[in-house]
């Protein structure tokens, strides 16, 4: 690499200043008030403090409802991915087959993204609320128990489509991307050896298709992990019996409502280790081991 | 500006000056608060009125969200030295600012800041005695307070052949209706209630004179211990779930979500805060009200305890500040004020007066029902099982028992257990929350 030196000394750290401040501002201040916060113990008005060192952590690592919270987010999280990437990419390449009016697809699947998580979760409610949702009265009169306000597995399946829903259409840009990617020639000579579409989808298009797969993994699980709480707050609020309470919608019920902020700060410090690790998974593996096209 | 705080500022010499000029600006004092729709326009009404009745002051009320929202932006205001002069809390975060000393000021102490005497026999009973410390000082200022009651759908009602001029005054006649609903193809669903836990155990507790918690179930000192496991909470839940199971009894969720569920015409028989009335009369569908159902016993039915929300105020606050809050609160419980808010929102009204006003004024015979929330609380002198309930973080323990609620209407667990569940891990949430 070629080493570029400016002539000014001063000038660069002008020029990172804003981003520096930004970052100290946005990120390191609000983490350092975690990390303190989740050495002490204290009422909501912050009237009474007391330090109790790593108390916060053991005892969330001893309580039940934080294990089976964490179970909860995965499962949470690898359907959510799993649904919404397999959509995607069924519909990716049902587009990239069609001829006319292929514009006309690409930006009506990506409507959905635009729509904030909670308006999302608001509509997938109305539709599916047992009191007012118009498919859960259809539902019920063709003999299905539904009732997500008591069967935490319909509670589950109802907030995984809704958070699914909205990843779709970002999964669906990356899929025609990475398709569009993919040289005819490869199709082509594979179809000339006999080659019919599911064969040639599964040997060529997905091996292929594997950078924009794994890039997408990581990014809906972050976002099933951190991104779709206004969907759960929404839908669920964690219920039935915290049958949906993910760890971020813990972190908010424990700080916010139960008035917790000690456990809170403390779960918030370990989903901060989660995403560095994430990170960091990211950008060793995605960006380094697997070569794009 | 008057002529006393003229005098008052030149008596201080050197500051006079200063006085009279922040004298001449009213003093803004915000009014935080949770109310939606028409309940909104009748806090905004409420300060207008004031504002445009005196100059010193100005209320400005401020929307801040749903209640626990509104005491979260307080909590964290306070803690930012930002802190309005009145919020207003829901009954459940009464335990949450009385645990807070030191931030809060007890509104006896602000009404004398202000020059007024606090005259507790004004005020209605039980509602003073759920406001107020065990040593009987006022701590909020009740603002919206609501009893829960029986709504009961008269057509359906017609249909199972059951008496619509009398509802089911027990809850075995209750359980009974319901399931004659339900057979008989009136309604899919014979009976359902909002907010689980303020009507059937903290209202159930208080109604049948059932202890909730040790210490006058939390009134008489924080740390107490639940006990609303006992044989006849016991029975009440599992006959719920027994029904639950029937499809007799259909859960609508923690708070009022169930009320649509009486609303289209799926279930006849609602157990609802009286504050809810407004929605039912909008429907247009032919209800009835009767008394909060309860188990036969000596001296059942006891009272009710409010449900609803109070204005507290912060602490630290200026001298000028306080007068004005009291000014304030002085409005709020002149007779035609109240009375106005009790006819028009469906809230009950604080003071007797108002109460006496709009009985004088044959309101109740032409709203049959209205009356009901307000005698059920005010029929007898509490006992200890009767002020209410109060927890350092009853919000928690809401939830907690939510969840073992839900639990036992999906049939993973008994009522037995469900409470006993309840009950142990409310218990220990309290230890947490107490610091020990």
């Amino acid at each position: 690499m070629q080493n570029v030196v400016f002539p000014n000394k001063i000038l660069p750290y002008f020029l990172v200043a804003p981003q520096i401040v930004l970052t100290v501002i946005f990120f390191f201040w609000p983490a350092s008030q975690a990390l303190y916060q989740s050495a002490m113990r204290e009422d909501p008005f912050g009237l009474r403090s007391t330090f109790v060192g790593f108390a916060n952590f053991s005892a969330i690592f001893s309580d039940p409802s934080y294990l089976h919270s964490l179970q909860v987010t995965v499962v949470f999280s690898v359907l959510t991915a799993a649904l919404a990437m397999g959509t995607a990419l069924l519909l990716a390449t049902a587009a990239d087959l069609v001829v006319r009016g292929r514009g006309f697809y690409r930006t009506f699947m990506i409507v959905p993204y635009a729509v904030a998580p909670a308006v999302a979760g608001m509509l997938w409610l109305f539709m599916f609320n047992p009191a007012m949702g118009t498919f859960a009265y259809m539902l019920r009169r063709n003999g299905i128990m539904w009732d997500p306000l008591l069967d935490g597995n319909q509670a589950m399946l109802l907030v995984v489509v809704a958070a699914a829903w909205k990843q779709i259409s970002y999964n669906f840009l990356f899929f025609v991307a990475g398709l569009q990617a993919i040289p005819k020639s490869l199709l082509e000579a594979a179809a000339i050896d006999g080659a019919r579409g599911s064969r040639r989808f599964w040997t060529i298009i997905f091996p292929l298709l594997a950078p924009t797969t794994f890039f997408l993994l990581v990014v809906n699980t972050v976002y099933a992990f951190f991104d779709t709480f206004g969907i759960i707050h929404a839908v669920t609020g964690g219920g039935p019996a915290k049958a949906t309470e993910t760890l971020v919608y813990k972190v908010y019920n424990d700080g916010f409502v139960n008035l917790n902020l000690g456990s809170s700060a403390a779960q918030s410090v370990v989903l901060m280790v989660i995403v560095i690790g994430l990170t960091a998974f990211q950008f060793r593996f995605v960006e380094k081991k697997v070569h794009y096209g | 500006m008057s002529t006393k705080s003229i005098a008052a500022s030149a008596a201080v010499a050197g500051l006079s000056l200063f006085a009279t000029s922040s004298a001449f600006a009213a003093t803004e004092l915000q009014w935080w608060h949770a109310m939606t729709g028409a309940n909104n326009e009748v806090v905004d009404n409420l300060a207008k009125e004031f504002n445009e009745k005196q100059s010193e002051y100005k209320i400005v009320p401020v929307f801040k969200g749903t209640y626990p929202e509104t005491l979260n932006a307080g909590i964290a205001a306070f803690r930012a030295k930002q802190s309005p002069a009145i919020i207003q809390v829901f009954d459940v975060g009464t335990g949450v600012m009385m645990g807070a000393e030191g931030a809060v000021m007890p509104v006896a102490e602000v009404l004398e800041k202000g020059g007024y005497s606090f005259d507790k026999s004004r005020y209605l009973p039980g509602i003073v005695a759920y406001y107020s410390k065990p040593d009987g000082t006022m701590l909020s200022f009740p603002y919206n307070s609501s009893s829960p009651i029986l709504y009961y759908n008269k057509d359906i009602f017609e249909k199972a052949g059951l008496d619509t001029e009398n509802p089911p005054k027990t809850w075995p006649e209750v359980w009974e209706a319901a399931r004659k609903i339900k057979t008989s193809g009136a309604a899919p669903c014979g009976y359902t209630s909002t907010w689980l836990t303020w009507i059937q155990t903290e209202n159930f507790s208080a109604w049948n004179n059932l202890a909730y918690a040790t210490k006058e179930n939390g009134l008489g000192g924080t740390d107490v211990e639940l006990t609303f496991n006992s044989p006849q909470f016991v029975e009440h839940f599992q006959s719920i779930a027994d029904l639950a199971k029937e499809g007799v009894f259909r859960y609508g969720g923690r708070t009022s979500e169930a009320k649509q569920l009486f609303l289209s015409g799926e279930c006849g028989i609602l157990t609802e805060s009286s504050g809810g009335l407004g929605d039912i009369v909008k429907s247009g569908i032919n209800y009835g009200i009767g008394q909060l159902p309860y188990y036969e016993g000596e001296g059942r039915p006891q009272n009710t305890i409010p449900g609803g929300a109070s204005l507290w105020v912060f602490g630290g606050k200026s001298d000028e500040e306080y007068k004005g809050i009291a000014e304030f609160f002085n409005f709020l419980s002149q007779t035609d004020v109240q009375a106005r808010l009790h006819q028009v929102s469906g809230y009950l009204p604080v003071t007797m007066e108002a109460y006496n006003a709009t009985k004088e004024s044959g309101f109740y015979e032409k709203n049959p029902g209205r009356e009901t929330p307000i005698q059920q609380m005010m029929g007898k002198e509490p006992t200890e099982n009767s002020k209410g309930v109060r927890l350092i973080n009853l919000p928690q323990v809401r939830d907690i028992m939510n969840e073992e609620f839900e639990a036992m209407l999906a049939g993973q667990q008994d009522a037995k257990a469900a409470l006993d569940k309840a009950v142990e891990r409310g218990n220990a949430a309290i230890q947490q929350a107490l610091g020990n």
